[in-house]
């Protein structure tokens, strides 16, 4: 019932996509299709498609929240991208989740999907060296049909307001840092996804509070089929099954990192600008914490330096499942 | 010498049409299966290349279902023409489109040369099961299986559940033993055409197109009957993974592949242009000798399946969340200590032994002595070295801790693998976490008997009246708050190792220095803490009718004896 319920809030809220640069016709069977809703983002595009099209990602399908900055331009000229814009309110569209339901319902069927953030960054074992297709051969010939992640808050030695980027660079050269081991499991057991807290945010921002620190769970790479629908952003999905990505007998099913170099100086305009939106998760109290705190360093000397997939799977960050 | 092949491809057919190439231009016939169920406009650039080749040729083809018996015609089919068309065969391999040469041809030629009368077939016996890493081993052959597991999986399993039940089972003909293997295998000529033209075939024929995965069994089994000489192994690298299926080999194991003394290795990702081009245009890299040990690094293999299958200890992570009720959820990384009632004893005590030990480890490897304090007091977490937060940036947040204090210290103890952790624990600190450490097998409890003793007579600070008012409120009549050990079930798992309170009064620092010794492996403990053990605990205990309260009287007195004539050494020296 959650699911029809879903999927049809998600035919409604496509009434206010409108779409400026339809590509769809180039997708092939087999495609790693990725997709992600963007608002004001031109200074992070241009890396973030780099890296997913390095990936194996074929084509990328973007619903764009009324941008301002020229970033609907960049995406329409790109050869590989597929845009679609709504003026609507993203809080009300759950989150930009009503549109991309509509868009992978209507796309994203018999295809390998990827959806992501224009901050987050797919990382799974041997990515250095076998690109995303190689992953989902393996994925599909051992009947796995999702790819459970963890989001890996990143940030620089510095405080975000000290933490240049310009775009078309790495955000994880610039933002290295991450927490290795400070991280809470449990299991919801409504959606039966995990339910992972934890991090540099929740260390800072929510020190006081830390049952309310943002999810970092997140299932970001499915087979998707007709009748999938996202939930709760991606950190669950309907129906429940998909959401049983770890294993639950003492061994490790096969799980990847979301990177998130978030901690960047465009964090504090932007956390202005979110503020004054009022259209994020649970009123915005996230990006109020970062406004008050984009003085503050999320660096501590027990901060790890990233370097690559291998750092990951030796502290039992992400696992290779049996993947060799 | 001469030996051809059999190819059989069912998808990624440009690769399979690549490795026939390969095999046509080293002078190598190869007849090539494609699965009849291939369609034709996919099949057309086979039949191209086919043409424009030497000694390439196609052969009849049959619908080849995975694990039905159309694999075993076709490779029989294949088999009967690349014999007849090419009369100076000696030997005829089995590889498939997804197998690439990992050592030259020249290399198997000298290496079949060395063994003109030698079959490489692994042919284990399927009745000891222990060649199937999943699934079923003999009973694919002693049952019948008229339904295919990837089309109707829900009749398979009834099928097999149903003849299990009435208890159908039936043997090979003629007697015939069993044998199970890889599917990939290299054969005297003698031996294949034996197989082929043996006269008993049309019924070997009917029983194995019954059976499950025959590709696995029906050479394995009739090459033992007419072999002179069989070699049970494959000269084919392949292994399977925890599922039961082969392992995938990418660009990046060719280092692997290098090391391998097998001809041919399965299966390669078809998207793996690096190791295509490497083995086919290169060439595979030679060994210098016909050897085949045909032995691999096992290890990678090993360490993988075993990471899937029963994780690493103590891990919770995005791809591991042991179920509430498996043990392994709540399983730490490995042993620990655990020191009850020392705090009471002489607090900081912890510090002295962090400073003691860091001072010692600067600069050295080798295994780090972890001194953390009452990492489970109420409202503070006392790390070692006073921290704020831990490796791994765990913080010092009690309120973090509180959440879930078991999966706190698991933390802790993963991020010092590499080290010996030890932590001091109290009656006042988390009971939640007092009963995980007593069920926890890998905690070695030290623990000063009574201690509670120790924190009430500190807390009175010898004011009687206080003292029982304390007592009052802290009788020793609720075992789970105070003496989690005595409550009668369920047993601990912990080791425990107790110190009678008399004799931790008498002679702290003795005390002190057998907890350092058995917790650290470290030398005596030379004491730079004052034994500020607290004095009037006989009172105390005397006051909660303590059995012990005349031994603890006694002990007091030689200790204040001790501490006097220590005094007058000093007053003496100075």
């Amino acid at each position: 019932m959650a699911r029809r319920g879903r999927q049809l809030r998600a035919l409604r809220k496509a009434f206010q996509l409108r779409c400026i640069a339809r590509r769809t016709s180039a997708i092939r069977p087999g495609d790693i299709l990725l997709f992600c809703t963007q608002r004001n983002e031109l200074t992070r595009l241009p890396f973030f498609l780099d890296y997913h099209r390095g990936l194996g990602v074929k084509h990328f399908l973007f619903v764009d929240n009324a941008s301002d900055d020229g970033s609907t331009g960049y995406l329409c000229d790109q050869p590989d991208c597929s845009v679609w814009r709504s003026e609507g309110s993203y809080k009300r569209a759950r989150f930009g989740m009503d549109w991309l339901n509509h868009l992978l319902a209507r796309y994203g069927a018999g295809h390998w999907t990827l959806t992501v953030d224009v901050d987050e960054f797919l990382v799974y074992p041997h990515c250095d060296s076998r690109p995303l297709p190689a992953l989902t051969d393996w994925l599909d010939a051992s009947g796995v049909k999702a790819l459970g992640t963890l989001l890996i808050d990143m940030y620089g030695a510095g405080p975000p307001g000290e933490t240049p980027y310009r775009a078309g660079e790495d955000p994880m050269r610039a933002a290295p840092y991450f927490d290795a081991g400070n991280y809470q499991f449990r299991r919801d057991g409504r959606m039966d996804n995990l339910w992972i807290q934890g991090g540099p945010r929740q260390r800072v921002f929510f020190a006081d509070a830390p049952n309310r620190a943002p999810a970092l769970n997140k299932i970001p790479l499915v087979r998707w089929q007709r009748g999938y629908v996202y939930a709760s952003s991606t950190h669950s999905l309907l129906p429940r099954g998909l959401n049983r990505v770890y294993d639950e007998w003492g061994g490790e099913r096969p799980a990847g990192a979301l990177m998130h170099p978030k901690f960047l100086q465009m964090l504090g305009e932007k956390s202005a600008e979110e503020l004054h939106r009022r259209q994020h998760y649970a009123n915005s109290r996230e990006y109020r914490a970062y406004a008050d705190g984009a003085g503050r360093s999320l660096w501590t000397p027990a901060s790890t330096r990233y370097t690559g997939w291998r750092d990951l799977q030796d502290l039992g960050l992400i696992s290779h499942g049996g993947w060799l | 010498m001469s030996v051809g092949f059999i190819l059989l491809a069912h998808t990624n057919l440009h690769r399979a049409v690549a490795l026939m190439q390969w095999l046509d231009g080293q002078g190598a016939p190869v007849a090539i299966h494609v699965d009849r169920r291939v369609p034709r406009a996919a099949f057309a650039p086979v039949e191209r290349a086919v043409s424009e080749t030497a000694h390439a040729t196609i052969a009849p083809r049959r619908r080849s279902e995975w694990g039905g018996f159309g694999l075993v015609r076709a490779t029989q089919g294949a088999a009967e023409r690349l014999l007849a068309q090419r009369p100076d065969l000696t030997h005829v391999c089995l590889i498939s489109g997804a197998c690439l040469p990992i050592r030259p041809l020249s290399e198997l030629r000298a290496f079949l040369t060395a063994h003109p009368e030698t079959d490489f077939i692994e042919s284990e016996d399927a009745r000891t099961g222990h060649w199937v890493k999943a699934g079923l081993s003999v009973e694919r052959l002693t049952l019948r299986f008229p339904f295919s597991w990837r089309r109707h999986r829900m009749l398979f399993d009834a099928a097999v559940g149903l003849q299990r039940r009435l208890g159908l089972s039936r043997s090979l003909p003629h007697g015939l033993t069993p044998r199970i293997g890889s599917q990939w295998w290299c054969l005297t000529r003698a031996t294949l055409e034996a197989v082929l033209r043996d006269p008993r075939r049309p019924r070997f024929d009917r029983f194995f197109a019954l059976s499950w995965i025959p590709d696995e069994t029906y050479f394995q089994s009739l090459a033992r009957d007419h072999s002179r000489h069989l070699d049970s192994r494959s000269l084919t690298l392949s292994k399977f993974d925890h599922q039961g299926k082969p392992h995938s080999f990418y660009d990046d194991h060719l280092g692997l592949l290098s090391q391998a003394d097998h001809f041919f290795a399965r299966k390669i990702w078809s998207g793996a242009g690096g190791l295509y081009r490497q083995m086919l245009e290169t060439g595979p890299p030679a060994r210098g000798h016909a050897r085949c040990r045909s032995h691999i690094a096992e290890r990678p293999f090993a360490e993988v399946h075993r990471q899937r299958s029963t994780g690493r200890p103590g891990l919770l992570g995005p791809g591991r969340f042991p179920c509430h009720w498996h043990s392994a959820q709540h399983q730490t990384p490995g042993p620990y200590w655990v020191f009850e009632g020392f705090d009471a004893l002489a607090p900081g005590w912890h510090r002295s032994v962090h400073a003691r030990f860091d001072a010692a480890q600067r600069g050295q490897g080798g295994p780090k002595v972890i001194s953390h304090g009452r990492l489970f007091a109420p409202h503070r977490v006392e790390l070692a070295g006073d921290r704020r937060v831990w490796t791994g940036n765990i913080p010092a947040n009690p309120q973090l801790r509180d959440r879930d204090p078991d999966q706190y210290l698991i933390a802790l103890l993963r991020q010092a693998r590499m080290g010996v952790s030890g932590f001091q624990i109290d009656v006042e600190d988390d009971v939640r976490l007092r009963r995980f450490v007593l069920q926890d097998p890998n905690a070695r409890i030290l623990r000063i008997a009574d201690h509670w003793l120790l924190r009430l007579s500190r807390t009175a600070r010898g004011d009687m009246h206080r003292l029982a008012q304390l007592a009052q409120g802290l009788a020793p009549g609720d075992p789970a708050e105070l003496a989690p050990a005595r409550a009668p079930a369920p047993a601990p798992k912990a080791q425990i190792v107790e110190i009678a309170l008399a004799d931790a009064v008498a002679d702290p620092i003795a005390a002190l220095s057998q907890a350092t010794a058995q917790g650290w492996g470290g030398a005596a403990f030379l004491g730079q803490v004052a034994a500020a053990a607290p004095y009037a605990i006989s009172q105390v205990a005397l006051a909660m009718g303590h059995r012990d309260a005349a031994r603890l009287r006694e002990a007091e007195r030689a200790r204040a004896v001790r501490s006097a004539g220590a005094v007058r050494a000093m007053t003496i020296s100075a």
